[in-house]
């Protein structure tokens, strides 16, 4: 039981981070459509900010964190700008296939020796690990503060896109982008706007990830970007809680199989992670939260 | 015996009965019309006939030479390959394959190669392949249409896309043939030639066809029967002229009491 | 008939003469060692691209998971070559790996394949994922069962029957296969299925027995490059089958033309060379990936459509233009 609980609170921290990768995927997905395979990699730039602030410049880490996010917004925004944009009206495995090549782009010039190299750097403890004694189980202080921070940034997200006028375009500029334009919505600017938000939550998850792994290098985010993706495709690609509920899913299934007594099973985790998806799609080819849209005829 | 009947045939969406304990009978080569007002159904019917929905209750019966097949759960190629064809509402023609391809798919459905005869190139393939070819053109020739050969469907002009999607249809060899809309968004004159072309199709090929269509000229002109929708229900059946006299008719279209 | 005749001799042709040319660089020792493997790996480049866009271009069905199918065949080639060290042994493998790929791909593609869009990819991509964590999780070598896959360590010394003939001659092989069966009227359905599948299954087309067969179609393929590629290069790691080589595969369909065998050989030719003087030249070999990346990311927003679009060079079209005589270049539309 104890183990049982245990597992869980390992489970949600690393399921916090695949969610807040998985929501900016979904954003954009839902917004333009397009898998932003460029998104892990905002993600590992995000903890590479983070490090500089830290370590350069010994900000505090709540400032270290905010900063990474700022920037990495402008970075998002950027990238949208230059390489998504132009290719708007064409197909999408056009602008996914560009994506990739920013995915690539972004990789390989983090890997220059001028700037991070391709070695692995130790991400400076810009707060000291403690376990905590929660009843029965230990909580790292790191691990409370990745689903606290979450938690905050979803309630955000949330927040935004439901209260806010930038909200309400983004949501419709996701229904029906020239509808959306006819009612003087600028769609251009409502897409910066996501691809600003999403890229913030991402750098978050890099920023923390860091601190609780104490590593980071130019590679670091092909993995967990790739999770995310399937954690959005889980919960039903273009839908906000359906990204926060594949991530957390994600992340326990990954915790149990890992933690699980049966010999020789957690080196078959990501196999079982990808089995599950695969089962969850047959039953609901649109995700778990995912509506069955029936093609009119 | 007639050709197809459809039994207290039910469809529901959700609460929604979008089609309701409709009853008919279509026999062999007649032109019956389908009329009602938007949303009363008659899409929702042709999918349901053409296995693009499963029926929630009734049930659909073809009859072939005396041998009946129940439709109700057969998917929309088995049905085709029944003989039944149809059109759509909004054209779905194959826009990126030229004309003669989308006739050829549809002469598909009754003349399959050999997948090794076709990849090793045997001289059957070859034969077979021009004899194809061959009906395809004869077929596009009786609709004036043998010039498009080579053009994409996408780069045909409205006119003859419907015209197309309706070939491709007739090149399935169908017994019973269901046209959409078929004068959707034609000018006069192309309504016009549309009604010619349904006659023509109806003497030349012996077929039953049943048509939905929102422009009364047309339907009175060329439907001999007629079912009239509303709401998912079949409120009146018959011929053009009683139709016409039909007082749950008239109120269904002009609304409210009379 | 006899048309026909002349259309397929003048591509046998053009295929004895590419060959013949090769040969013949290669005997009076103008082409290096390090140029073979460029044209052997091309050659590889060549049949996976095919193979994935006869599932993606001509479909239409998003797949993700090609170097699942890929590795099959290099792990049937690299295990029962140890069994069986012979030339025939090789071949054998070769059939093994596809039979193997098959049966895989039916199991896998009868259920996935009615997933849509990004969901099927996404569905794919799995499997291929699948495939990769059972084979690091394999027996260290054939004592311990026939599952010898070498773990993460992979397998090395593998005899090497493949040599840039025998790709050569494969790559003819599956790319007449692949072009006859787009070609025949089975492969019409196919295309009627990517073009629109409401449309397809009201003429009476089974779309989910086609997609299945050109999925199956195009899997066996890559387990065929598999197995050249295990035997040419003669050691296999199972991280050379991730998702990464999916994409490098995906990149040369998209760059090509999404719909245009022609084009999956012109990108596949082309962005070897590009690889290959990105390695070979020192002064920009540090920066191989960037310029690479950039070149993708340009490519893309200039030419959307992929070099060729959905134009292949057709025989019959090029002897109606010389007959003609049109000055006009030989690549025209389908």
């Amino acid at each position: 039981m104890e183990n049982i609980l245990q597992q869980l609170v390992n489970g949600l921290s690393l399921g916090s981070i695949y969610a807040l990768i998985a929501l900016g995927y979904t954003m954009v997905y839902g917004i333009i459509k397009l898998i932003n395979f460029a998104h892990g990699e905002i993600y590992m730039l995000g903890a590479f900010i983070g490090y500089v602030f830290i370590q350069y410049f010994h900000l505090p880490f709540f400032v270290a964190l905010v900063g990474a996010m700022i920037c990495c917004a402008g970075i998002g925004v950027l990238i949208e700008f230059l390489a998504y944009r132009p290719l708007r009206g064409s197909t999408r495995i056009a602008a996914l296939i560009t994506a990739i090549g920013v995915s690539f782009l972004i990789q390989n010039v983090m890997k220059l020796r001028f700037f991070a190299g391709a070695e692995p750097r130790a991400f400076p403890q810009a707060i000291e690990q403690k376990m905590i004694e929660v009843g029965p189980i230990m909580v790292s202080n790191i691990q409370l503060l990745i689903l606290g921070t979450t938690v905050v940034l979803m309630l955000g997200l949330q927040i935004i896109v439901m209260k806010t006028k930038m909200g309400k375009a983004m949501r419709a500029v996701s229904v029906d982008a020239d509808a959306a334009m006819l009612m003087g919505i600028s769609v251009n600017q409502t897409i910066s706007f996501t691809f600003a938000i999403g890229s913030a939550l991402a750098a978050a998850g890099g920023v923390m990830i860091g601190l609780y792994y104490n590593s980071i290098d130019p590679m670091m985010g092909v993995t967990p970007g790739l999770k995310a993706f399937v954690a959005a495709v889980f919960g039903g690609i273009g839908l906000i809680p359906g990204a926060a509920l594949g991530g957390f899913s994600i992340g326990l299934i990954e915790t149990f199989v890992s933690a699980s007594s049966i010999e020789g099973l957690s080196a078959y985790k990501d196999a079982i992670v990808y089995f599950i998806l695969i089962i969850v799609l047959l039953i609901k080819p649109t995700g778990l939260l995912g509506k069955n849209t029936k093609e009119k005829v | 015996m007639p050709l197809l009947t459809v039994d207290r045939l039910t469809k529901n969406f959700g609460g929604l009965a979008a089609v309701s304990n409709v009853s008919i009978q279509l026999e062999e080569n007649e032109l019956v019309g389908l009329i009602g007002p938007n949303g009363a159904g008659k899409t929702t019917l042709f999918n349901l006939l053409t296995g693009v929905y499963e029926p929630s209750e009734g049930s659909v019966t073809f009859n072939e030479n005396g041998k009946e097949t129940l439709l109700n759960k057969m998917k929309p190629y088995a049905i085709a390959d029944l003989g039944i064809s149809r059109t759509f509402q909004n054209i779905r023609l194959f826009k990126d394959l030229t004309v003669l391809d989308n006739v050829l798919i549809g002469f598909n459905s009754k003349n399959k190669q050999g997948i090794f005869s076709s990849v090793l190139r045997l001289p059957s393939f070859y034969r077979q392949e021009a004899e194809l070819k061959e009906r395809s053109i004869e077929l596009l020739k009786i609709f004036d249409m043998e010039n498009e050969l080579e053009t994409l469907a996408r780069n045909l002009p409205y006119g003859q896309q419907r015209r197309l999607e309706i070939i491709r249809a007739l090149a399935t060899q169908p017994k019973l043939l269901f046209l959409d809309e078929p004068a959707a968004g034609m000018n006069p004159q192309e309504t016009a030639e549309l009604t010619e072309l349904i006659r023509k199709i109806h003497q030349e090929f012996g077929i039953t066809i049943v048509l939905i269509e929102h422009d009364m000229s047309l339907v009175m002109d060329v439907c001999e029967r007629l079912y009239v929708l509303e709401y998912g229900q079949l409120i009146a059946q018959g011929t053009p002229a009683e139709i016409k006299e039909n007082k749950r008719v008239i109120q269904a279209y002009l609304g409210g009491e009379i | 008939m006899r048309k026909n005749l002349k259309y397929n001799l003048s591509w046998l042709l053009l295929a004895v003469a590419v060959y013949l040319g090769i040969f013949v660089l290669k005997s009076v020792g103008l082409l290096s060692g390090i140029v073979e493997d460029t044209l052997s790996l091309i050659g590889i480049n060549v049949i996976l691209a095919v193979g994935l866009n006869l599932i993606i271009g001509f479909s239409g069905q998003f797949s993700l998971g090609h170097a699942g199918f890929m590795a099959i065949g290099a792990y049937a080639t690299a295990i029962f070559t140890q069994i069986q060290s012979t030339y025939t042994g090789f071949l054998l493998s070769i059939l093994i790996g596809v039979g193997i790929t098959i049966v895989v791909a039916l199991v896998v593609g009868i259920p996935t394949l009615r997933l849509k869009g990004d969901y099927l990819a996404i569905a794919t991509l799995g499997i291929a994922e699948i495939i990769r964590i059972l084979i690091v999780n394999g027996k260290d070598d054939l004592s311990q069962g026939i599952f010898a896959t070498g773990g993460a360590a992979g397998v090395f010394g593998i005899v090497d029957y493949a040599n840039w003939e025998v790709i050569y001659i494969f790559m003819v092989l599956t790319t007449i296969i692949i072009a006859n069966f787009i070609h025949s009227s089975t492969g019409r359905t196919v295309l009627s299925i990517r073009e629109d599948e409401i449309a397809a299954e009201a003429m009476g087309v089974n779309s989910t027995k086609v997609k299945v067969l050109a999925f199956v179609l195009g899997a066996a393929t890559a387990s065929i490059a598999g197995s050249l590629h295990a035997s040419y290069i003669q050691t296999i790691v199972p991280g050379d089958f991730g998702f990464m080589k999916s994409v490098d595969i995906l990149i040369i369909v998209v760059f090509g033309g999404i719909g245009s065998l022609t084009g999956s050989f012109v990108a596949a030719i082309l962005l070897g060379i590009l690889n290959h003087v990105l390695r070979n030249v020192q002064a920009i070999s540090d920066y191989r990936m960037i310029v690479y990346a950039l070149a993708l990311i340009i490519i893309m927003i200039f030419k959307p459509g992929g070099l060729l679009g959905k134009k292949e060079l057709s025989m019959k079209k090029l002897f109606q233009r010389i007959g003609k005589g049109g000055k006009e270049n030989a690549s025209v539309d389908r």
